[in-house]
């Protein structure tokens, strides 16, 4: 199953459950809220990287949930040192296993090393240190949890907030919609380092994220996923609804799933024929307050924002020349 | 065989990390420290040392990634100065709490604002409750040593803390001096390649950094407090160890004609050399003054301060950091807490020195005592006295 095909992968949907993996590398017993769609999207990640990895987690929801010491729900190798430092951790851990290689101190191939960070450790706090590791270049693979705020603390807003949701420190008023800003474009930022892979992915698209992550992990230098993961608590959406959410923000194009593999964007999940977002904004109480202006603004802003991912993905024309290969003597 | 050379301090530094055979190597360039690392990423580069050198975007991510390479088990170092050591402080604390023996060099340098590239002790001071080791040198020998004995410490099973050395910005890390340099052999034997006890390997896979519940929190607390105090021993038998194998012994607080003294100057880093000229002038004078230099700061050489100071009456200590709105400096808040219980105690004196680069020549020493000297005779006029400022 390494050679990546989404097609064929899509096919599988009926029966392929039995082809992923059995062992479980999250394991119950953790804290994470009911309907967490963020635990589902770390379950299946473990799955994807295997045991032969090592995970740099940040501090946010996914590490409160799962290590209070004595206890802990990780399976794999597994540190947590904090808040916005993970890639630099992560390029740490890289360095020293490369360095160990060479030394002839480690036996067998080096441990792939995954760093993992919610959307506030990622495109806010911990976006400098993700910058320096993906420039320098580290063979790691990052993944952002995306549950669009902090949630951890408490609902606040993060850069990666989407518009005009309600959070607690973007609560709609006389003066203001929610949040006010447009999402940040992590996923552009990943791709302007002139990384070889970069993703999109939802757990509500299981083979998806699955084929995704293995591959970000088999290729050598960075890779990024950026995961869209339902938050009942802070979306204000049911428990039973996060697989369902998360369809629909795809299905809506608020999250399309997308691969740029060496600088070439594609879909991976093509929607041809886009439903309104309102189907997606109106099972979420952050949405609640938005009245038809302001989700109409919404629905064109999403358009827009697909239309051009589409021309991205047409153009005949990378968005970094491909790097050339040089003699590498690894 | 051990050779002399005359050398730059930072480069020696670096040569000592070498030496070493430090395996991994994270840092940002900061004024006066860079000499050290630029030094590190040419042997490097040439293939003279067989490390990885991380060229972080940051001291923050400088830290994190030695966590992450000491965690991956390789020998791990650092260098910074001042604004570098305050933005990996979150970082700092962490990094012991997990008992990674990373080795870091400090070319001490004055805390902005107003900005100063100049040395003082500030940056250090700033980072005294981070939980490492921590010692301080005085000449180019000393920083040498000590940048090799370090790791030896950090890394002991009974240690396992992270070290820094401080070393003056500028006036050490700058200056030309006369050094011997230890052979590849000598430290070898020294110093036995490093093989981690706690490390992320697949095989035997563990968490770390999991969060602490108030059920455990304190206990962890208590277990650094401990293990921090007892690696005393450890640093002590290290430091005896070299002694042997070079004839140079160090301890943790270094006295210079001490005998008879009845009034102590305390200083710490290079101006103890300073205030070696000052002492002398003053004996030949037929003044009772000796000098105390601390060199041990962390874990705090209860004990040792204690005897060197029996029998004094005066302790005068010069700090190169300000406690804003406090007691004076940091040193001499602890030296006068750590002298009260004894009974008699000698009285203690504060002068702050030296801040954000402002020369100390031995006249300034001499002045301080004098001025001591006075102010011991009668209730002293302030809680502190800051040296030669204006205004
Ligand atoms: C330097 C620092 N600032 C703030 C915090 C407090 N803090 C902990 S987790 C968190 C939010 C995490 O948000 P995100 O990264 O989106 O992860 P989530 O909890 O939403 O999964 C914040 C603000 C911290 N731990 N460290
Ligand atoms: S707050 Fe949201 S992301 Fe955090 S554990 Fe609960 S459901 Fe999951
Ligand atoms: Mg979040």
């Amino acid at each position: 199953m390494d050679k990546f095909d989404v097609a064929s992968s899509q096919k599988y949907d009926v029966y392929a459950s039995r082809l992923l993996p059995k062992e479980e590398y999250f394991v119950g017993g953790h804290r994470s809220c009911q309907g967490c769609g963020e635990a589902l999207a770390v379950r299946w990640v473990c799955k994807a990287i295997g045991k032969d990895a090592v995970i740099a987690h940040a501090t946010g929801c996914m590490e409160i949930v799962s290590s209070g010491f004595p206890q802990t729900a990780w399976v794999q190798p597994w540190i947590h040192v904090a808040f916005e430092n993970t890639a630099a951790v992560a390029s740490g851990l890289e360095a020293g296993y490369k360095i160990l290689a060479r030394k002839g101190k480690l036996p067998g191939r080096p441990p792939k090393v995954v760093a993992m960070a919610g959307d506030g450790g990622t495109s806010d706090i911990g976006l400098q240190a993700l910058s320096g590791a993906m420039e320098r270049g580290h063979d790691f693979t990052y993944i952002c949890w995306d549950n669009e705020a902090y949630m951890n603390t408490g609902i606040q807003r993060s850069s990666s907030t989407p518009y005009g949701a309600m959070t607690t420190t973007s609560p709609p008023g006389k003066r203001s919609i929610g949040q006010a800003t447009w999402k940040k474009n992590m996923v552009a930022i990943a791709v302007a380092h002139g990384i070889p892979y970069v993703a999109t992915a939802c757990p509500s698209y299981l083979f998806d994220l699955y084929f995704k992550v293995k591959r970000a992990v088999e290729t050598p230098g960075p890779a990024y996923i950026h995961i869209l993961s339902v938050c009942p608590t802070g979306w204000r959406s049911a428990t039973d609804l996060t697989v369902r959410l998360g369809r629909l923000a795809v299905e809506t194009g608020v999250f399309p799933l997308y691969e740029v593999v060496d600088g070439r964007y594609h879909l991976t999940i093509d929607i041809p024929k886009l439903r309104p977002v309102k189907d997606y904004l109106k099972l979420q109480g952050r949405f609640r307050h938005l009245r038809e202006p302001e989700i109409d603004f919404i629905q064109r802003q999403v358009l827009a924002h697909y239309d051009l991912l589409l021309k991205k993905c047409e153009a005949p024309y990378p968005e970094f020349p491909p790097l050339s290969q040089t003699e590498e003597g690894e | 065989m051990a050779k002399r050379v005359g050398i730059e301090v930072s480069l020696a530094v670096s040569h000592a990390v070498q030496l070493a055979r430090a395996e991994a190597i994270a840092a940002y360039p900061i004024t006066p420290q860079t000499h050290i690392v630029e030094h590190l990423s040419s042997l490097v580069a040439n293939g003279d040392l067989e490390a990885e050198f991380i060229n972080v975007e940051s001291e923050h991510s400088a830290i994190s990634a030695c966590i992450g390479t000491s965690a991956a088990g390789a020998r791990t170092y650092t260098a910074t100065s001042s604004q570098g050591l305050a933005l990996m402080h979150e970082i700092l604390f962490i990094a012991s709490a997990m008992r990674f023996p990373i080795v870091m060099t400090v070319a001490n340098r004055a805390l902005s604002g107003p900005l100063s590239i100049w040395n003082d002790h500030s940056d250090i001071m700033a980072a005294r409750d981070i939980g490492w080791i921590q010692v301080f040198v005085q000449n180019g020998q000393e920083a040498f040593d000590h940048s090799i004995m370090a790791f030896k410490i950090a890394e002991h099973r009974r240690v396992l803390l992270p070290m820094i050395v401080n070393l003056d910005g500028f006036i050490l890390s700058h200056v030309v001096e006369a050094l011997e340099f230890a052979d590849q052999d000598t430290v070898d034997r020294f110093l036995p390649p490093y093989s981690p006890w706690h490390q992320l390997d697949p095989k035997k896979p563990v968490t770390m950094g999991a969060f602490g519940m108030p059920e455990v929190f304190a206990e962890f607390k208590m277990k650094h407090q401990v293990t921090l105090m007892n690696s005393y021993d450890q640093i002590m038998k290290v430091w005896q160890e070299w002694g042997q194998l070079t004839g140079r012994a160090y301890h943790p607080v270094e006295h210079y004609k001490t005998d008879g003294a009845k009034i102590l100057l305390l200083t710490m880093g290079c101006l103890s050399e300073v205030a070696e000229i000052a002492v002398d002038e003053l004996r030949a004078a037929g003044q009772p003054v000796g000098l105390l230099k601390l060199r041990l700061w962390r874990p705090f050489p209860f004990a040792a301060l204690r005897e060197a100071v029996y029998g004094a009456e005066l302790v005068i200590v010069c700090d190169r950091a300000l406690s804003v709105g406090g007691a004076g400096g940091p040193v001499l808040s602890e030296v006068r807490s750590v002298l009260y219980p004894v009974v008699p105690h000698p009285k203690v004196l504060g002068y702050v020195i030296g801040l954000g680069g402002r020369d100390v020549p031995p006249e300034a020493f001499k002045e301080i005592f004098f001025q001591a000297q006075a102010e011991a005779e009668q209730e002293p006029s302030e809680e502190f006295y800051m040296y030669g400022v204006r205004g």
